[in-house]
């Protein structure tokens, strides 16, 4: 099966995971974001290109609640989650990944790893100890296996070397029964060989997941995503699959240009 | 079973024997005073180690606690004292010192850093003038007096040596009970938002909950520190919460170190050491002037407090072997080294 009947297999069956009806984000005078119209279907996975500052991750920051849309709608599986604060939201079932890591520094990867498997439950504010059969801490001994970091669980994170964070920042995504990720930049100074173990941990999600990657590096993008869709100055200004936007004549010159020329 | 380092079996034993070579001032004045002004800064440390946030009015919930003694039981003033038992008393004492923190908290956690700071500040303030003016609640300026802790089946709280154990139990039960709770999931939260606050709500973790929460959780121990000092003096008024006070606790927690609960009673030690006997070194006029010159130094050559002085001395003085070792689960005694320094630069981020 090729990649457009994958696509188009997705588009026919499933609700949607991600729906945003024209959303704009202003800055002052500045607009981030300028009438997003975006819909990703439920265990879809889509390539977000676009230079730097053309909004990808304001993009991201708006979905996830960092900050409010200045006007429009986003919906998570149905439900307006326009105004829901982010804890809200990822108690929903939404996931991200930050372009820089953003972890828990001075605390341990296992401490990390549960903090996040922790986040999304009840029992989050717990004041008992929790004893080593604990759902929550075998699934961070499982999300560390996952991400290649079941040697590191004891060290302090601030210790970790760029690529190891980088793991964990991913690891930490995937706690708690994600329904829908978003990956900031996840490749981002990753050496060949670490790209290509961030490909099989893409790879091996389940197929129910979907999300949404930002990635600079066309081989990762192209390669992990059925759908692609191009930003430019803060506005969506075309959708496809891979290959469409490859060889599209506009793209090329925009973005792609610059790296054939 | 958890390795106790034997250093701790050593201080446990110096404390409990402590009172009986003592005379009664040493037992009183420096032992008790200093576990009550431990206690009311650890309340300060919990905040300001494990959360990030530097709450200027953990003093003013001891003092509200402290206020509640006498206005909910007996006074010789004759402004209200409704005559409660110390049985309903104190656990509405605490839980108003824990109330009002939380309140605090609620007005205060959207704001970081200096802003904290001077939110908390500015309720201490307010909360000190009030007490001084209005007469129907607080008794104004001269607050209540003649105040006496209960004899429990007994036991004659007053006399020096129950009334130092009292102040011991309370301490060492606070300690104890901040280690444990450090390594539950509220107190991994509680550090999560403090490394990364937007991280931490990337997770799923209500910022501000986990904040006020902490906020409340202060305020129990604070106000326990209140009541143990209105039965130490045997009076409040409003000096007793005054900004000076409210600086000598920062000065406590920041002077012990805010790395470990145990550092807010090294702190509290020293000050209560310099109080008493830094006028014997010099001239009385100038004892300030020495009290002032001892915490600068031991910030200057310690940021991190005489926890980190004491952490730095010990490879040189032969007892580095001594150093407790990491297992594969914390032990507990061991807490993740954040000075206050990189905590406010984090805020940054």
């Amino acid at each position: 099966m090729d990649r457009t009947d994958a696509l188009s297999r997705l588009q026919s069956a499933g609700q949607y995971a991600l729906e945003l009806e024209a959303v704009n984000r202003h800055f002052g005078a500045l607009v981030a974001l300028a009438d997003i119209n975006l819909a990703v279907k439920a265990g879809e996975r889509r390539a977000v290109l676009g230079s730097n500052g053309a909004g990808k991750t304001t993009l991201f920051n708006a979905v996830t609640g960092d900050f409010l849309v200045t006007t429009g709608r986003i919906r998570f599986y149905g439900e307006d989650v326009t105004t829901l604060p982010a804890h809200e939201r990822i108690r929903r079932g939404l996931r991200r990944t930050y372009q820089i890591s953003l972890l828990f520094e001075t605390l341990s990867v296992r401490d990390n790893l549960f903090i996040a498997c922790r986040g999304i439950s009840p029992r989050r504010g717990s004041l008992r100890r929790s004893g080593p059969s604990d759902p929550d801490v075998e699934m961070a001994e499982i999300l560390a296996q996952a991400v290649h970091l079941e040697d590191t669980l004891d060290d302090i994170v601030g210790t970790l070397s760029y690529g190891q964070q980088r793991q964990l920042e991913i690891g930490m995504s995937l706690a708690g029964a994600p329904r829908f990720i978003l990956f900031d930049e996840p490749a981002a100074g990753l050496s060949p060989s670490e790209r290509k173990d961030l490909i099989e941990i893409l790879d091996a999600l389940p197929s129910h997941i979907g999300y949404v990657i930002i990635e600079h590096d066309m081989d990762v993008a192209l390669r992990v995503a059925v759908s692609v869709s191009m930003m430019h100055n803060g506005r969506i200004i075309k959708e496809g699959t891979p290959s469409e936007i490859e060889n599209d004549p506009e793209i090329q010159e925009l973005y792609l240009g610059s790296r054939h020329g | 079973m958890k390795q106790v380092h034997p250093n701790w079996w050593l201080a446990a034993a110096l404390l409990v024997l402590y009172p009986f070579p003592a005379n009664d001032f040493f037992t009183v004045q420096i032992g008790a005073y200093s576990l009550i002004l431990g206690t009311i800064a650890l309340s300060l440390m919990i905040l300001a180690g494990y959360g990030g946030m530097v709450s200027l009015s953990q003093l003013t919930a001891a003092g509200l606690a402290a206020y509640m003694v006498p206005i909910l039981g007996t006074n010789t003033q004759g402004v209200l004292g409704f005559g409660w038992s110390y049985w309903f008393t104190l656990p509405v004492a605490v839980l108003t010192a824990a109330l009002f923190s939380a309140l605090v908290g609620l007005i205060a956690v959207r704001n970081s850093g200096i802003y904290m700071i001077m939110i908390t500040l500015a309720v201490a303030v307010s909360v000190f003038f009030f007490t001084r003016q209005n007469y129907e609640i607080f008794n104004g300026f001269t607050g209540y007096s003649g105040i006496e802790a209960p004899k429990p089946f007994g036991l004659d709280l007053r006399a020096p040596i129950p009334f130092y154990y009292l102040c011991l139990i309370v301490a060492v039960t606070f300690v104890l009970t901040t280690l444990y709770t450090a390594r539950t999931p509220f107190g991994l939260s509680l550090q999560a938002v403090r490394d990364n606050p937007r991280r931490a709500s990337a997770l799923g973790y209500s910022v501000p909950a986990v904040r006020i929460s902490a906020f409340f959780l202060a305020g129990i121990i604070a106000g326990v520190g209140g009541i143990m000092l209105v039965f130490l003096n045997g009076r409040i008024s409003p000096g007793t919460i005054g900004v000076d006070v409210v600086i000598d606790i920062l000065v406590i927690a920041v002077v012990g170190g805010l790395r470990h609960p145990i550092g807010p009673f090294l702190g509290a030690l020293a000050f209560v050491l310099l109080e008493n006997f830094a006028i014997d070194l010099i001239d009385r006029e100038r004892f300030n002037t020495v009290i002032g010159g001892a915490f600068l130094l031991i910030v200057l050559f310690s940021p991190d407090g005489l926890l980190g002085l004491w952490g730095r001395l010990k490879p040189q003085i032969g007892l580095a072997s001594m150093t407790t070792k990491r297992g594969s689960q914390s032990s507990g005694l061991d807490i993740e080294p954040n000075s206050l320094k990189g905590r406010l630069s984090n805020e940054n981020v």
